[in-house]
């Protein structure tokens, strides 16, 4: 993966070739998507494909750029969930302060983006299997408190009758502008890590990841950017978190499970963490094996097809979807050049 | 090639600069029972050359790990441009112009050369955390440029790290030194595995840094040590047991013996 800073765009580029025909190609079929697609295919796969693609996003920025790989990003987004149920309004009789979401949604993101810097700050101190096993803690720790906490978590009942808001004359809770308000944070989010991956920070993220060592030997504080990058990876899951609990409604313990938690892992891992776009691919592959699986081998069976697809995926690929791609490219590009094609 | 320099011409610039770039005043270092670093007394002006000879073992890159922070000394203070820098993080010792290369190259792989560069000089700027992406017009890209053609690895510049062969990575190691203004600094064997010719150019590198540019360095091969050095400290498990300019450490038979193989030269 090269981060050549400057070499890959030539001044003559203007900004529709710096995007590339990929990114075009994709952003069209997005936009148009809600022409061709049911009520039920843009909430419930195009929704939160693109929630469930944002908290990979926060994670393949920690593992893919940092090395950190974080078993508590749906624990941040959790974070934000309760706070906007908190600061808010709710259905549940507790608290609720009744905040305007233009107030609540700055201030749970903000809150969700502190907590990451937190567990980023507890963690950065392990590496490998150990930061995995400490966010795992951390997750799990989070979720049996929320389970046992009434005064503010409203133990496992959670809060209900969080509703999306209603505003420039759009009820954003509708399918289709709420696929819409989706797809713009996505959207925004994706081209943030892209375009930061090749920024000063970005560099210096993953030059800690390739040499932590040689960095510091380089005049850098080592912990302060990588909770930095924790930090960042915060704001996205926040952001997620926010559509997350405007998609369900309800904000409960089970929201951020450890089932949860792995199901995190798992979309990151299955789409790739070497691009800001495997993330993304993963959501909308586990979100589609999620949603009909079921249907396919029955209610006893689904989690089971489930792990198989991971599995094939994996051992096939071990870079995931993005890897796949990675090798099928140069024998496409091949057959493309042969006489006669 | 520097004409070597007596010590009555060290202290005289001593004298002139009024300050030791590096003092190290009972620096030691256990590791449990092991004793790597002994009573290392050692001051070195600011813009000399230092070579340290030893054998493996002797605590050269130990004493290296000291002065850059690796780790903290058991006992003694280190100071740096009169600056106790004993219990300063690494990161705080680069900032204040300390650079060290290592035995075994320490690069990312995963980055350009250019980018490698770049980020060595960002190391000591203020804008460690900016999330835009630099221009080529960047003061710090504009010093990479110059450092890359500086090492010669300009040929190199969006070559990915891990493509490049040893004696390119060596001279990525010194550029990565070389990098936002250094004031001193520690060479770890910077020829190990470098061809004849490899050997020259390094030579040729080292002698032509800025004379404010002092250095120590670690080297079994003495054709480069002497070469590049105006003063010779000897190491032997974990103490200095001998200091001379090149002719008198090429001189000595005590030194011959041990470290040269008796009958050397």
């Amino acid at each position: 993966m090269s981060l050549a800073t400057t070499a890959n765009v030539t001044p003559q580029q203007n900004w529709l070739e710096r995007l590339g025909a990929g990114h075009i190609i994709l952003a069209i079929a997005l936009v148009l998507y809600p022409l061709v697609a049911s009520d039920f295919f843009l909430t419930q796969i195009g929704g939160y494909s693109l929630i469930f693609g944002m908290l990979g996003l926060s994670l393949m920025l920690l593992a893919g750029y940092g090395g950190m790989v974080s078993l508590a990003q749906i624990t941040v987004a959790g974070i934000a969930a309760y706070a906007i149920a908190i600061l808010g309004n709710n259905n549940s009789n507790i608290l609720g302060f009744g905040w305007p979401w233009w107030l609540a949604v700055p201030f749970a993101v903000l809150a969700a983006a502190l907590a990451s810097a937190l567990i980023g700050w507890i963690s950065v101190r392990t590496e490998g299997i150990y930061t995995i096993m400490i966010t795992l803690a951390i997750a799990t720790a989070t979720y049996y408190f929320a389970q046992q906490n009434y005064a503010i978590f409203n133990g496992h009942s959670g809060y209900t009758g969080i509703r999306a808001p209603a505003f420039w004359g759009i009820g954003w809770r509708d399918a289709r502008p709420f696929y819409y308000l989706c797809l713009g944070l996505a959207v925004l989010s994706y081209a943030a890590v892209l375009y930061g991956s090749r920024s000063t920070f970005g560099m210096t993220l993953q030059a800690i990841r390739d040499n932590p060592r040689r960095m510091r030997a380089l005049g850098y504080h080592v912990t302060a950017h990588k909770v930095f990058a924790w930090l960042l990876a915060g704001v996205i899951a926040g952001l997620a978190g926010v559509l997350l609990v405007w998609f369900n409604g309800r904000v409960s313990p089970g929201t951020i499970g450890v089932d949860a938690a792995i199901d995190v892992l798992i979309i990151a891992v299955i789409g790739g963490l070497r691009h800001p776009i495997g993330p993304f691919l993963g959501a909308v592959v586990v979100v589609l094996m999620q949603t009909f699986a079921i249907d396919i081998v029955g209610a006893e069976r689904f989690n089971t097809l489930i792990g198989m697809v991971f599995l094939v995926i994996v051992f096939v690929s071990p870079d995931g979807i993005l890897g796949l791609w990675g090798r099928i490219k140069p024998h496409l590009a091949q057959e493309s050049l042969r006489p006669g094609q | 090639m520097q004409s070597p320099v007596t010590e009555s011409f060290a202290a005289t610039r001593l004298q002139s600069s009024g300050a030791y770039a590096l003092e190290l005043d009972g620096v030691a270092r256990h590791f449990g029972a092991l004793v790597a670093l002994s009573g290392i007394n050692m001051r070195i002006a600011a813009g000399e050359r230092r070579a340290v000879l030893g054998s493996n073992g002797a605590g050269k890159t130990t004493l290296f790990n000291a002065v850059t922070g690796d780790f903290l000394p058991t006992a003694g203070r280190i100071r740096f441009f009169g600056e106790d820098i004993t219990d300063l993080p690494p990161h705080e010792r680069i900032r204040r112009g300390l650079r060290r290369t290592y035995q075994i190259s320490q690069l990312f792989k995963g980055l350009s050369v250019l980018d490698s560069i770049f980020l060595a000089c960002r190391g000591v700027s203020r804008r460690r955390f900016s999330l835009l992406r630099p221009a080529t017009s960047d003061v710090n890209m504009v010093q990479a440029e110059s450092i890359l053609n500086a090492v010669h690895l300009e040929a190199y510049r969006d070559t990915l790290v891990a493509t490049l062969s040893h004696g390119q990575q060596r001279q990525l190691e010194i550029a990565l030194a070389l990098a936002g203004a250094p004031r001193f600094i520690l060479f770890d064997e910077p020829a190990a595995g470098l061809s004849p010719t490899e050997r020259r150019d390094l030579v040729a590198i080292l002698n032509a840094l800025p004379k404010h540019i002092g250095y120590i360095i670690i080297e079994h091969d003495l054709d480069v040590a002497l070469r590049v050095s105006e003063y010779v400290s000897m190491m032997h498990n974990g103490r200095l047991f001998k200091e001379g300019t090149p002719q008198e450490i090429e001189a000595d038979p005590e030194v011959q013996e041990i470290y040269l193989g008796g009958k050397h030269g």
